[in-house]
């Protein structure tokens, strides 16, 4: 099946037509899919690899010529699996799955940790479309691990500020340190962030200090993708559907959760620890 | 006001109307379960437990199909002793709570049950049914001997009411409904998923890891129907109708077929936990438009001649 009239939950095979190096061995595979090219900053898809494993992926490119792609970290078996494949292989795709960033916000602030750059940077891109030019922060471990660096440095030129953690580049501290510095020197009234759980938590409790909104994209173990079977559950919101972005007032109702525990694959409770 | 009532009593057990979500759509989690409660089910239904805990399968766990899904989720739980707190929380917040649960032999479906009894649940629901495990634990539910054996033991050691839920995958369901009842069980509901699988042309692979997986939504409901109609024919235990229900006319036609309540999954995929609300409202307005005060009235009345 192809064409823009299947439901997006349908599962359909798309080529790989590029296959491209990021910065820190992350790989960006680039494909044809009409309903992704419709996708909103923030969906993720389900990429399937027949004999390995099915994993979520944020869309990091939403339709540039109908082309669309996902960004992967190697981290375990299916991402390094899916990190060696070529142009011309094939992957199953489901989706695009769950809410998207929301777009209204005067004077945002952008905080990006490692991999998280791949949903936050086609949010950067819809923003600067509506005429609203956010202030970007890439984090990464080292300079070698800045991903989107020249995509962001193109689009925002002066918004994008760079942090390293061993300093190597820009501000040298973790993203989150950086954010903080950044909301006491500056008016912002939306913090978008995606990254490591610990940097979002620390994040959300600033911006809850000073008033300002959150939207925060986050990671649960993902399994049906369409809100049934419960894996994804982060209180009383499933990541795989309310989600993957949640709110303020949503990250208040599950403040015992965010940052602190998640449930493994069997459902039991399990300390987040990065 | 009209006197109408939608509340139902399912062997003993009373709820305020006879909606429930079907076993392992939501129930892993407490705050979810909870959910589901306050979108307007009359109970709320737990994943099915077993004695310890369990990944599942790989994924793809679930696909879409033309008129439904097809999950091998594989059972995937923390295990009975690990969700007696989180029955416990529920029944803190007023939830009615019916336990599923499973075992790979005969004991440890007692055992379970008695874990999850002591914990206070207000139902127990024996899952002998599942189709995505049957290599590791057999196909208990196939057989009616071995149906009555095991609700028997369970009945032993439950303090609650046992529903026993059936398979389709059989070839005569109304058998093994009778085989259940033998065995002491107080209501059985109709059905489980059918297996099936999916393949992909451009892959020529089985999508789902477990090659096999199981039917549900739309797809399933003339199957659990004809279930729910025939098993009405045979015992005179209560029957809850499941398998495709997704709007309210689907709920009624499970009630004239015999059943005296419905548990619904797939439709939560396309109506959000509102559902229950929504399906609830509209048997409510058919009670009404109809001229009947309650539920019961409507129950079995197709079999009339
Ligand atoms: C909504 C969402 C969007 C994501 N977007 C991206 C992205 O754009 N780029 C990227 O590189 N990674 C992304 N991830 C994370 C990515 O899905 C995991 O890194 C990947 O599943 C790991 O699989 P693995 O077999 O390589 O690793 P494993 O060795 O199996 O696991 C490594 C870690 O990944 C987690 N993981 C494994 N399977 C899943 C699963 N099905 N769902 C959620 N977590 C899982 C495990 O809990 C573990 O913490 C996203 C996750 C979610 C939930
Ligand atoms: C994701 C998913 C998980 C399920 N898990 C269980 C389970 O743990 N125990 C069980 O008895 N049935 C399980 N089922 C089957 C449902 O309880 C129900 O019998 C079936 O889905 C038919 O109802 P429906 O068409 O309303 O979904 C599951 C179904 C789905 C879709
Ligand atoms: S992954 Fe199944 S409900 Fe979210």
């Amino acid at each position: 099946m192809s064409g823009s009239r299947m439901k997006p939950d349908t599962l359909r095979v798309r080529q790989l037509v590029d296959v491209t190096e990021e910065a820190g061995d992350m790989v960006s595979l680039y494909f044809r899919d009409v309903q992704c090219s419709q996708a909103l900053p923030g969906q993720y898809v389900m990429i399937w690899v027949p004999g390995v494993d099915e994993v979520p992926m944020s869309l990091s490119t939403i339709g540039r010529r109908k082309v669309s792609s996902v960004t992967v970290r190697p981290v375990g078996e299916a991402t390094r699996y899916i990190c060696d494949l070529k142009a011309g292989n094939m992957v199953g795709v489901r989706g695009p799955f769950g809410n998207g960033y929301t777009l209204e916000c005067d004077l945002p602030l952008v905080v990006a940790g490692g991999v998280g750059a791949a949903s936050l940077t086609p949010l950067a891109e819809s923003l600067v479309t509506r005429g609203v030019r956010p202030t970007f922060v890439l984090g990464a471990r080292n300079e070698e691990q800045l991903v989107f660096r020249e995509r962001l440095k193109n689009l925002l030129d002066e918004g994008l500020v760079l942090a390293t953690d061993d300093g190597s580049c820009g501000f040298k501290g973790f993203a989150s340190d950086c954010a903080l510095k950044l909301m006491d020197e500056r008016q912002f009234d939306v913090v978008y962030t995606c990254g490591p759980e610990l940097m979002m938590a620390l994040i959300f409790r600033s911006a809850e200090d000073r008033g300002i909104q959150v939207q925060a994209s986050l990671e649960r173990y993902i399994k049906c993708a369409v809100g049934l079977c419960g894996s994804c559950a982060i209180g009383p919101y499933r990541v795989c559907k309310d989600g993957p972005v949640l709110t303020t007032d949503q990250l208040k109702v599950v403040r015992d959760e965010f940052g602190l525990q998640r449930m493994d694959p069997s459902g039991q409770a399990i300390k987040v620890d990065h | 006001m009209s006197q109408l009532s939608l509340a139902v009593d399912i062997a003993g057990l009373r709820l305020r109307n006879p909606t429930m979500n079907a076993a392992g759509v939501l129930g892993i989690s407490g705050p979810l379960l909870k959910r589901v409660y306050e979108g307007g089910a009359g109970a709320v239904v737990t994943k099915s437990l077993g004695p310890v805990p369990r990944e599942g399968h790989h994924n793809p766990t679930l696909v879409t199909v033309e008129g439904g899904v097809l999950n091998a989720m594989g059972l995937p739980n923390p295990g009975a002793d690990y969700f007696v707190d989180v029955i416990r929380w529920l029944k803190g917040e007023g939830v009615p709570v019916v336990a599923s649960f499973f075992g790979a032999t005969i004991e440890e479906f007692r055992d379970v049950a008695c874990t999850l009894s002591d914990a206070g649940v207000d139902a127990l629901e024996l899952n002998c049914s599942c189709p995505n495990v049957v290599e590791e634990m057999g196909m208990l539910g196939a057989d009616c001997l071995n149906t009555e054996a095991v609700t028997a033991a369970v009945k032993e050691v439950a303090k609650t009411p046992v529903f026993v839920k059936l398979s389709p995958n059989v070839t005569d369901i109304s058998e093994i409904a009778r085989g259940a009842e033998r065995g002491g069980a107080d209501a059985i509901t109709a059905c489980n998923t059918l297996i099936g699988m999916a393949v992909d042309v451009d892959m020529r692979r089985p999508i789902l890891a477990n090659t096999t997986g199981g039917l549900s939504g739309p797809a399933l409901k003339p199957v659990a129907l004809r279930c729910v109609w025939e098993i009405a024919k045979t015992v005179d235990i209560p029957i809850i109708g499941c398998g495709g229900v997704t709007n309210w006319r689907d709920a009624v036609e499970f009630l004239l077929c015999g059943a005296s309540a419905v548990e619904i999954g797939t439709a939560v995929m396309e109506r959000g936990v509102e559902v229950f609300g929504m399906v609830v409202e509209g048997i409510r307005s058919y009670l009404e438009v109809n001229g009947f005060k309650e539920v019961k009235d409507i129950v079995g009345l197709a079999h009339e001649t």
